[in-house]
């Protein structure tokens, strides 16, 4: 497909040459990693799918209530050996918001999302081939004094 | 501590149901309180009202609602972290740096010193006016033959973000120096709180009665502060805006003929405005919901 | 003067690098309507974030227009001080950015 193709050349040529070959023959990087396509269908699933067990080692810091829900900050954090992390927001035409990966995903990740309504922040770690979650309750409200 | 015949008529004025202080309405006249007067009364009051920042500790009040709510101040925080109007403040520096056309620059107004937040609003005795830093910065131009900046918007919020940021820290300090201008800050006083429009609320009606209530998902603002960080990036704007623009757009929301921009109106109610905030900081630009 | 499409920096402290982060991107969803044309505004947003601390990887993202317009991000990987951090984003048009900062 033309954008993986776009894609492989752009990744190869903003790292430092031979970098991405020592990468991947230490380990740090795996080529799924670097070559997996952009996950379209989780994208545009209209649900979310299983969360796993809820777990006390995810922490999810999101307002109580957004001041602007069009730019809700959100930090995930957690101490799990994680495969992935990915970002919900229950509410939304599309909840699926994000998905993190690699040595930046394993302790803390934080930005800003979009949320619709009144809804849950979800959390989802994949680690050691199951899913764990955890969740904020976000109120979204419609201010009253634009101007 | 001994009353005076003033202190007691600030005293009465806050238990009055509708003002805090001497407005110029119903049964008080504006001149029943006297500029210090007013000052220590609205400290008093927003002291009594707000005691606590939502995290255990006292109000800044320059913070606007940020300064009462913790669960919206830790998002304004995240905001700050890349401040939303720092290419702006980096344009008006470009600005403040450019030459007219005849040669001269705004440091020939303004003693090449950009930092000048601390000297505006000004009482203009020859004139007989209150003076604006914005207005300061048009005449400047008109001086020097230049077009005058639109003033709620634009270019002017560019210059006027630099000219804060470089005034950060500058202790508010509005002087009221002879009864003339003792009468424009009266006229501002009045027009703060009185009754307008469709909805017939005034200013204080909302900040001052009614800080730190609801309007659906927005908190109303202190009066209290209001004077210190102009311009302000509102997000709802996405852009940088004047007072002047903020006092147009809050009037017409409460259904009332805005004033100009400007015009006396608006600047005889900064005056006023900023003085309520003497002795606290100028912390401008700053961003706002 | 052009605005940085990306302003990014990076702070090390006991072997961890905070990198935090700003891009420039309209985050269009495709579901928001153009009100003078009636028709919507184009889907328009970052597909893929990627980052790399001293070479390695150090995050990959995927992402859609859920993230907020001019998206932020923030996260703690493994470092040290001089490392180059690069910072990288393609979206869903086929653009891409990318920006570099010393770790400090």
């Amino acid at each position: 497909m033309n954008t993986d193709m776009k894609r492989r050349v752009f990744l190869k040529g903003s790292l430092a040459a031979g970098t991405v070959g020592v990468a991947v023959s230490a380990g740090l990087l795996a080529p799924q990693a670097v070559m997996a396509a952009w996950p379209k269908a989780e994208f545009e699933a209209k649900k979310m799918g299983d969360l796993g067990a809820a777990s006390g080692d995810i922490k999810v810091k999101a307002p109580d209530i957004a001041e602007n829900g069009a730019v809700v900050p959100i930090t995930v954090s957690h101490n799990m050996k994680a495969d992935s992390v990915a970002i919900y927001a229950s509410a939304n035409g599309t909840p699926l918001v994000a998905q993190f990966m690699g040595p930046g995903a394993q302790t803390q990740v934080s930005t800003r999302i979009k949320m619709g309504k009144t809804g849950d922040v979800i959390a989802v770690v994949k680690s050691g081939g199951k899913l764990h979650h955890a969740k904020k309750s976000v109120k979204v409200t419609i201010g009253g004094c634009g101007g | 501590m001994k009353m005076t015949k003033y202190a007691l008529a600030a005293v009465v004025a806050f238990s009055a149901s509708s003002v805090a202080i001497a407005d110029g309405h119903g049964n008080k006249k504006a001149t029943d309180t006297s500029p210090a007067e007013d000052l220590a009364a609205y400290r008093a009051y927003f002291d009594k009202r707000h005691p606590d920042d939502g995290a255990g500790g006292k109000p800044d009040f320059s913070n606007g609602v940020y300064s009462i709510l913790a669960d919206a101040r830790s998002q304004w925080e995240n905001t700050e972290e890349f401040p939303p109007y720092e290419d702006m403040v980096a344009k008006g520096e470009a600005l403040w740096n450019t030459k007219f056309a005849n040669g001269k620059g705004y440091g020939s107004c303004f003693g090449d010193d950009p930092a000048q937040r601390k000297n505006y609003p000004m009482w203009d005795d020859k004139r007989k006016m209150v003076v604006t830093m914005e207005l300061a910065i048009n005449e400047c131009r008109e001086a020097n033959g230049e077009k005058p900046l639109k003033y709620k918007k634009g270019d002017i919020t560019r210059l006027t973000a630099y000219m804060a940021y470089e005034s950060r820290g500058q202790k508010v300090d509005v002087q009221i120096p002879n009864d003339d201008a003792l009468a424009a800050y009266n006229d501002g006083k009045s027009r703060f709180f009185a009754r307008r429009g469709q909805l017939n609320f005034s200013c204080a009606s909302c900040h001052v009665q009614n800080s730190g209530t609801r309007v659906r998902g927005d908190t109303l603002s202190m009066a209290l502060g209001h004077g210190t960080g102009w311009p302000v990036y509102r997000q709802k704007w996405g852009d940088l805006g004047t007072l002047h623009r903020r006092l147009g757009g809050c009037m017409k929301q409460m259904r009332a003929k805005p004033y100009k921009a400007q015009g006396e109106e608006l600047r005889n109610m900064e005056y006023f405005i900023t003085h309520m905030s003497n002795g606290m900081e100028f912390n401008g630009p700053s961003s706002r919901k | 003067m052009a605005k940085k499409s990306i302003k990014v920096r990076a702070k090390e402290k006991g072997g961890v690098v905070t990198v935090k982060a700003l891009m420039n991107h309209p985050m269009e969803t495709g579901l928001r309507k153009n009100k003078k044309t009636g028709k919507m505004f184009p889907a328009h947003y970052i597909t893929e974030v990627t980052a790399t601390i001293g070479g390695a990887n150090a995050l990959t993202a995927n992402w859609a227009g859920g993230i907020s317009k001019n998206p932020y991000l923030a996260f703690d990987a493994p470092g040290k001080k001089g490392d180059e951090l690069t910072l990288s984003w393609t979206d869903n048009q086929g653009n891409s950015e990318s920006a570099t900062a010393k770790v400090k």
